[in-house]
């Protein structure tokens, strides 16, 4: 019976591998999640049959109460919520673990060697830093805290005095497994240390987090499988570890940051967007000094246009516009106006967070372009949509050294015949950066809500 | 048995780095629910915590384990397929 489990063990971890090489293309890849559902089932139901199971109330029990939950949020929810969504998933994942953990501490302490004793120590260490980390990266994105970085001083030297103490914990348990209390103090300073890994990260820079924090996820469980000395575990935990991996390399890449100066600089802090406006003696930037047009002048141009290019942003989210956008691109398309999307990696609260949005309102994925390959297209584009965007279609990035973006690769928008940006105010972005966009003689501002004002273009096409 | 587990430790996460590399932009969110989901492996642990009928806070923490897990699992797959039947091509 040992050997069938394992084999389906190994089933579910092929079919886990396919589903992840599957999404290498958005023909294959709701075939190969679903092969990867049939893999988790086997797997689930290879357990139940291990002869170790022996009472199934508590396990059924805990599947259709999961089950009905995790239906719930997923059916309920908004697309637009969906970074909200992917952390919280994050949580419940290292929770998991880290209770698992826990079940296993409590069922065996009093034989435990050291081996197991630190297996289990790390899992709960991985597995509770991944919960409350996702913790407050939900509430930043869901707006129950704000986004911005909690910066106080000794702070990096308060953390790694706490990453200590955990090993501390962790190393004391090792020696007497026996000392319930130090167990429950690596629970407390552990959930602790989670939290103050992320407040001093800010709202744009949550990409990178969220992709951390499913890589811990991933952690938490190949870690619970050492426990358990289970290989399906390691396999699929692994696989998971390397994807937050590799998604967190990508965001930092495309924000030209290295990973350390995303977890520990406390990014758009110094620059805060009230600073550069009261210590230049006079505000900077108001909508005067700017060129702005109504959306129906910009109706007028767009109805010229023969290829129009739009940059969606945060901003676009935030006013759930994407339906309205979807509406214009198809006005735009019956006048036999070419239109495409550029698409920059860190657009958005997650990665592929527009990507997303747009499908949504069924904008084709062909249309949908990456930043390197439309990049070269904007000289020959007759006008350049922005909504929501800020940071990354900032030319300073390219021309200002002084600038905290300096080097960040960004849309070249700026390039276009002409530019149409959608904002709501003049206020900067998340960065706090002043966009050198705005005041180029070729952009044309638009301020109020981005959902209204794409209606309003839409309209004057119809 | 420890080494064992280093290497499969090591060349799933090499393994993964492989496949991963090759994930188009375009479907990075759904990558990230779905790994979501495919970590939510966790509930064989679970399960074995919560049914092996031995002490009362261990079943009661394999017991919740087994939620979390489900949940995980349950909800990653589902808003994955959600975002997955949304991409389509031009007409």
């Amino acid at each position: 019976m040992d050997q069938i489990i394992q084999l389906a063990y190994l089933l579910a971890a092929i079919s886990f591998i396919l589903g992840l090489k599957f999404l290498s293309s958005p023909e294959t890849a709701a075939h190969g999640m679903l092969l990867s559902q049939g893999g988790m089932f086997i797997a689930i139901v290879a357990t139940l049959l291990y002869n170790g199971v022996v009472s199934y109330g508590l396990i059924l029990g805990g599947i259709v109460v999961g089950s009905a939950v995790g239906a719930i949020m997923a059916t309920k929810l908004q697309m637009t919520d969906m970074p909200q969504m992917v952390a919280l998933l994050n949580g419940f994942g290292g929770l998991a673990s880290a209770l698992v953990a826990g079940a296993e501490f409590f069922r065996s302490q009093a034989n435990l060697t050291p081996y197991p004793m630190v297996t289990i120590a790390l899992t709960l260490l991985i597995g509770l830093v991944t919960l409350t980390g996702s913790l407050v990266a939900f509430a930043k994105l869901q707006e129950l805290m704000r986004g911005a970085p909690i910066i106080f001083p000794f702070q990096h030297g308060m953390n790694l005095l706490f990453f200590l103490a955990t090993l501390g914990l962790i190393a004391s348990l090792a020696i007497t497994p026996t000392a319930t209390p130090v167990f429950w103090a690596l629970i407390v300073i552990a959930s602790i240390l989670g939290v103050l890994v992320v407040i001093p990260i800010g709202g744009g820079d949550m990409p990178v987090v969220i992709s951390l924090l499913n890589s811990y996820s991933g952690m938490a469980a190949a870690a619970s499988g050492f426990i358990l000395n289970n290989n399906v575990l390691i396999i699929s935990g692994s696989l998971v570890g390397s994807a937050g991996i590799i998604l967190s390399q990508l965001m930092c890449k495309a924000m030209n940051r290295s990973l350390t100066n995303v977890l520990f600089a406390g990014f758009g802090q110094v620059n805060t967007p009230s600073k550069p406006v009261s210590s230049q003696g006079k505000p900077q930037g108001t909508p005067e000094e700017v060129q702005s047009c109504s959306p129906e002048e910009a109706a007028a141009f767009f109805k010229k246009a023969k290829s129009v290019i739009i940059v969606p942003g945060y901003g676009m989210a935030v006013a759930q516009a994407q339906h309205s956008v979807k509406e214009l691109a198809s006005y735009l398309g019956d006048q036999g106006t070419d239109v495409r999307y550029a698409i920059h990696p860190v657009a958005g609260r997650m990665p592929g967070h527009m990507n997303v949005l747009l499908a949504e309102a069924n904008v084709p994925y062909d249309q949908l372009i990456d930043m390197d390959e439309i990049n070269e297209d904007f000289p020959e584009t007759d006008i350049t949509l922005v909504i929501g965007a800020n940071d990354v279609v900032n030319p300073a990035a390219d021309t200002d050294p002084d600038s905290p973006i300096y080097g960040m690769p960004i849309l070249h928008v700026d390039q276009s015949k002409r530019v149409m940006v959608l904002k709501r105010s003049m206020k900067p972005g998340f960065a706090g950066i002043q966009n050198p966009l705005f005041f180029k003689k070729n952009t044309m501002m638009i301020f109020g809500d981005a959902k209204g004002t794409i209606d309003q273009i839409a309209n004057a096409l119809k | 048995m420890l080494i064992f587990s280093i290497t499969l430790f090591v060349l799933a996460t090499f393994l993964g780095y492989e496949l991963i590399s090759k994930v188009p932009p375009l479907l990075h969110t759904p990558l990230m629910s779905g790994a979501n989901a495919i970590s939510g492996i966790t509930i064989v642990g679970a399960i074995l915590a919560a049914g092996s009928g031995e002490s009362n806070l261990s079943a009661i923490l394999g017991f919740l384990a087994v939620i979390f897990a489900t949940i995980n699992l349950v909800g990653g797959f589902m808003v994955t397929r959600r975002m997955l039947l949304m991409f389509k091509k031009q007409k």
